[in-house]
């Protein structure tokens, strides 16, 4: 208590999370400070003469005028090390399991990552090291190789090394110019971590969602945004990606998002078994969930939190993804903080620094190598809920311009029960290029073509569709006729994919890229039939079903089964001849 | 913050520095030691003599300012003989089985003539968050005797399911059907219905409704009617949360909290909003609306290792029936699904109006089928609304060429369609369906089309429920 009055500083202002401090000596600008006898953790946002404007990170109720206040001394960064994986943290990254039901602010917390650490050093005393050398292993932290490196910023001899052996996650496991290096790091979240070099994105990211993988792919490192309107399926579009994605870890972040859904996110991680590894989903997975009714600041913090993490396991040489649901509520905490604090206000009440925040926040992804020369990434992938629908909106409007690619949610869509409601009209991947060319010089040539055809077939559905609707199908031409009936096929037998079927959850690409030659087979086979004279209603009759049910009943991992079916349905339509 | 001792109340300082009214607010200088979002008593005087208390929330303190939201209005209070009296700390009420049976204004006064409510401990009626790694998923189903909503979008315990309507519909009869006539199996269970806004007619409606209930000791009736005090909806809900969090995790009983209309609910605090001078978001609602929101609808779920769960079914009147309007939208974006009244539907007749392929229950999935309500529930919902989906279709193309020129097949899709309405849906606003006769009817209503138009449909299950070839 003394060390409180001491400083002299003292609250003058509370609205909600704004609270300003008087008396704070020689503070910097995103210093924390502990507010009050809770010690309420806050940021400190503005500064004029001896007064901190400070955003505060807990319900502030009962806070008053003329409480004690202390600056920490350091920004807000995040404690980062092997407790991660397989954890579920708050927006400041603290551990909530284990923490008490209610997270009332005098609550206490857990310490994160205070756990016990097996040590397997990799250096010898007098090495030569510099920042992202790899110093060591610590065994049996999850589903990965935990690796010890020198922290950005040092660079020296290695003048100690702990032997290999059980120790304390705090205590120094190297030291490197008389600098200790330990399995903990506390990093500042608002500050990307450094790394070599960029490269373009050109390897793709497999999500085992069909629509995506061969229409809109994202490569590793890339960005992408989910545009959707509630009840379109992103959050279940998210969680298959965060299921089944080909990446080594995970950040799952639920920013102002449904806290049954987090329950429900967490019980299937924990259930589900990782096809790569063996071990369970979760223990490649750190979940941050700051759930909509958890303090609005700590959700904007939660968003940092979640990138700073990513790029913790991108340095190690991992390729990672963040999952951000949603970005949206990360921006209205914005809005409401610059509302408290009397900013003049850009589009629709959020502050004029939103699209550069956005911009950002994009920019720490990327395809990288790291300051210990491993190729690796860190790809972003984030919600943005739309006001009322409407796509024109700031948030979803200046998130287009920063990302790689929009995969933009239907609500006609998903009232047809077209699940993942992915529009084909409405979303774009900047990556297509690059991503076909990586796939040609990796053994499938074709693939481009594929998406080439299917999406100029799905295009000219859509326009033959709203034709048909005015004038009737019957007035049509038999090869738009057919053109139609691909259409269709395109979107129920490739498309649409379902989470309840065991075999269609998720798909790999081989089997993607044969499901997609089985319906261009057929329609060209079609096509071929109407030129030769059949009538379109006799090839509208024929039974598709093994086209339409080729996802479901066809195992996630092999192309054969669908290459059988498409002879079948060959066999078929021969016999229209 | 937890309430900092300040000695008994009679020795607390009541402020007379009211510098400023404008709304609902009052400014107050040379206030020293007040907390942020702490309750006060307003001591309103005339000639002298006291005119009872109103009360109020501290909005803002700055420096020695402090800004009050009087829940009750500040009509007819004179700056100079106003006195204000911080309590110490945010408003916390007593909680325990004492509110069952009750009925209380928007403050949770009782207005039913009997003593002060007292309770076992007293809660803070912000609530506190709760934390996701605790919750359990939600998996059983509260069964509320209306078929629609049992049959198609399943009410799981520990759900957020709103019902959207527009003026002129009867959601107040559906909700206090839904409050009255709801049960979880065997288990305990309680109710408490939160109405705001309500006009005396409406409000005497619901008590008629639900009076039996409330002789029975199974509810909690808290009414704020149109001509009370706007602020003091801000309130009712977080009470209301706040007793039925209480009842469900302490007590271990399923608790429905209905909160009817939200969009009363949401105009207070539009009010409050403007009379802060705060920037305006969509339609003047304030920014935070959504987190306001949240709020109160994230207070309903379970927790690992009790036994009781809180669900929350809110209520609100879409202005000109528009989805899009800020509060059904965030609204939207919370809750587990919705449950959407339809303007066509109530001009046939029927009741409760429900359109089922506008509706959703997003977790019917975990809370229905076998173990939870009956095997072959969500299929059958599911070959029902796809059906539906179709009659619909169908029914566009015969404005269009007429009945006669539909095949044999859509002609029994239509009939689907005028059989869900009548003998699945319309019910009688006193008649409680068991959950038998719910599925009954759904099997009967599917057995208009024949076993190849149901696809989604296993045979064992059609030949155990007698679908017919």
């Amino acid at each position: 208590m003394d060390d409180l009055l001491s400083t002299g500083a003292r609250v003058s202002r509370v609205s909600g999370p704004l609270v300003e401090v008087d008396g704070l000596s020689e503070v910097a600008m995103s210093e924390l400070v502990a507010l009050g006898g809770l010690g309420v953790p806050g940021e400190v946002v503005a500064l004029r003469g001896s007064v901190a404007t400070v955003q505060a990170y807990e319900y502030t109720g009962g806070l008053a005028v003329g409480e004690p206040a202390r600056a920490l001394g350091r920004p807000l960064s995040a404690r980062l090390g092997p407790h991660l994986l397989g954890g579920v943290f708050d927006g400041l990254l603290r551990p909530l399991l284990g923490a008490s039901t209610w997270l009332t602010a005098d609550a206490g917390r857990p310490a994160a990552g205070t756990a016990r650490v097996q040590w397997e050093p990799g250096v010898a005393v007098g090495a030569q090291v510099s920042a992202g050398t790899r110093l060591g292993t610590l065994p049996g932290t999850g589903a990965l190789e935990h690796r010890v490196l020198v922290p950005p910023g040092l660079t020296g001899t290695v003048d100690w090394v702990a032997p290999a052996g059980v120790r304390a996650a705090a205590e120094p496991l190297v030291t490197v110019g008389g600098e200790a290096v330990r399995a903990v790091e506390d990093w500042p979240v608002r500050r990307p971590r450094p790394v070599r070099a960029r490269f373009g994105a050109s390897e793709p990211l497999l999500t085992g969602q069909r629509v995506l993988d061969a229409v809109f792919p994202v490569a590793r490192g890339g960005t992408v945004a989910v545009p959707g309107g509630f009840g379109t399926g992103k959050t279940m579009l998210l969680q298959q990606i965060a299921k089944w994605c080909t990446a080594e870890v995970i950040v799952y972040v639920g920013c102002g998002e449904r806290g049954n859904e987090m329950a429900d996110v967490l019980a299937e991680l924990r259930e589900l078994t990782d096809p790569a590894t063996g071990r369970r989903l979760a223990e490649r997975t750190v979940i941050i969930a700051n759930t909509s009714n958890m303090p609005m600041m700590a959700r904007e913090a939660s968003i940092y939190s979640g990138v700073t993490v990513a790029e913790y396991f991108r340095d190690m040489g991992y390729e990672v993804v963040v999952i951000a649901d949603s970005t949206s509520r990360w921006a209205e905490a914005l809005r409401e903080f610059a509302s408290r604090s009397g900013a003049l206000p850009a589009e629709e009440g959020y502050p004029a620094e939103l699209p550069s925040a956005l911009a950002a926040f994009y920019e720490r992804a990327g395809r990288v190598e790291t300051l210990g020369g491993d190729a690796a990434s860190v790809t972003i992938i984030g919600a943005v809920s739309p006001a009322g629908g409407d796509l024109t909106e700031p948030v979803t409007a200046h998130t287009e311009r920063f990302v790689r690619a929009v995969w933009g949610l239907d609500r006609d869509l998903a009232y047809a029960r077209h699940y993942p409601a992915v529009a084909w009209s409405g979303s774009f991947s900047r990556e297509a290029e690059a991503v076909g060319a990586w796939y040609t010089r990796h053994g499938d040539p074709e693939w481009a073509v594929r998406r080439g055809r299917v999406v100029g077939l799905l295009a000219e559905a859509d326009r033959l569709g709203a034709l048909a609707a005015l004038v009737g199908v019957n007035a049509l031409p038999g090869a738009e006729r057919v053109a139609l009936l691909a259409g269709r096929l395109l979107r129920e037998g490739v498309l649409q994919q379902s989470a309840l079927s065991p075999h269609d959850i998720h798909c790999s690409a081989a089997k993607t890229a044969a499901l997609v030659d089985l319906v261009l087979a057929v329609v060209d086979e079609c096509q071929d039939l109407v030129a030769q004279g059949v009538t379109a209603s006799e090839v509208e009759e024929v039974d598709f079903s093994p086209v339409l049910r080729a996802a479901q009943e066809c195992p996630p991992d092999e192309s054969g089964p669908v290459v059988e079916r498409q002879q079948v349905m060959l066999q078929r339509l021969g016999m229209l001849r | 913050m937890s309430p900092r001792p300040r000695g008994p109340a009679l020795l607390r300082v009541e402020h007379h520095g009211v510098v400023a009214v404008h709304g609902p607010l009052l400014v107050l200088s040379a206030v020293q030691g007040t907390g942020w979002d702490e309750f006060a008593q307003v001591r309103v005087r005339t000639d002298g003599t006291q005119r009872g208390d109103r009360h109020g929330v501290v909005l803002e303190v700055d420096r020695d300012v402090a800004v009050v939201q009087v829940l009750e209005g500040t009509d007819g209070l004179v700056p100079e003989t106003t006195g204000v009296v911080f309590t110490g700390s945010p408003l916390r009420v007593p909680v325990g089985p004492g509110w069952l049976g009750r009925v209380c204004n928007g403050r949770g006064e009782p207005v039913d003539g009997g003593p002060p409510i007292t309770g076992t401990s007293t809660a803070a009626v912000a609530g506190a968050p709760l934390n996701p790694t605790r919750r359990v998923s939600p998996a059983e189903p509260v069964l509320t005797g209306i078929s629609v909503i049992d049959a198609l979008t399943t009410l799981v315990r520990g759900q957020k399911l709103p019902v959207f309507s527009a003026a002129g519909l009867p959601h107040l009869e559906l909700a206090a059907q839904i409050a009255a006539q709801s049960t979880a199996g065997g288990d305990p269970f309680s109710v408490v219905f939160a109405g705001m806004g309500l006009t005396h007619a409406d409000a005497d409606a619901v008590r008629d409704v639900l009076e039996e209930r409330l002789d029975a000791g199974e509810l909690v009736l808290m009414l704020n009617t149109a001509d009370d005090p706007v602020i003091e909806r801000i309130l009712t809900p977080r009470i209301a949360l706040t007793v039925a969090e209480h009842l469900a995790f302490e007590l271990g009983r399923h608790v429905l909290v209905v909160l009817a209309d939200m969009t009363s609910y949401a105009e207070a605090l539009r009010e409050v909003s403007s009379a802060r001078g705060e920037l305006p978001g969509r339609r003047a609602y304030p920014g935070y609306l959504y987190s306001d929101l949240a709020s109160l609808y994230e207070r309903c779920g379970r927790i690992e290792g009790t036994p009781g769960s809180v669900t929350v079914v809110p209520v609100l009147t879409m202005p000109a029936g528009d989805i899009t309007h800020p509060v059904p939208d965030l609204t939207g974006y919370i809750t587990e699904g919705q449950v959407v009244l339809s303007r066509e539907a109530h001009s046939r007749g029927v009741y409760p109006p429900v359109d089922p392929l506008g509706s959703l229950s997003r977790l019917m999935r975990n809370g229905a089928g076998a173990g939870h309500t009956r095997e072959g529930h969500v299929e059958v919902a599911a070959q029902l609304l796809a059906a539906l989906a179709r009659a619909r279709d169908v029914a566009e193309l015969a404005e269009l060429v007429g009945t006669e020129g539909l095949s044999a097949t859509d002609r029994l899709y239509l009939q689907l369609e005028d059989h869900l309405e009548r003998d699945l849906v319309h019910q009688a606003r006193t008649e409680r369906r068991t959950l038998d006769e719910t599925l009954r009817r759904c099997w009967q209503v599917v057995g208009t089309l024949p076993r190849r138009e149901l696809a989604m449909l296993p045979s064992d299950l059609l030949d155990r429920y007698g679908v017919g070839p």
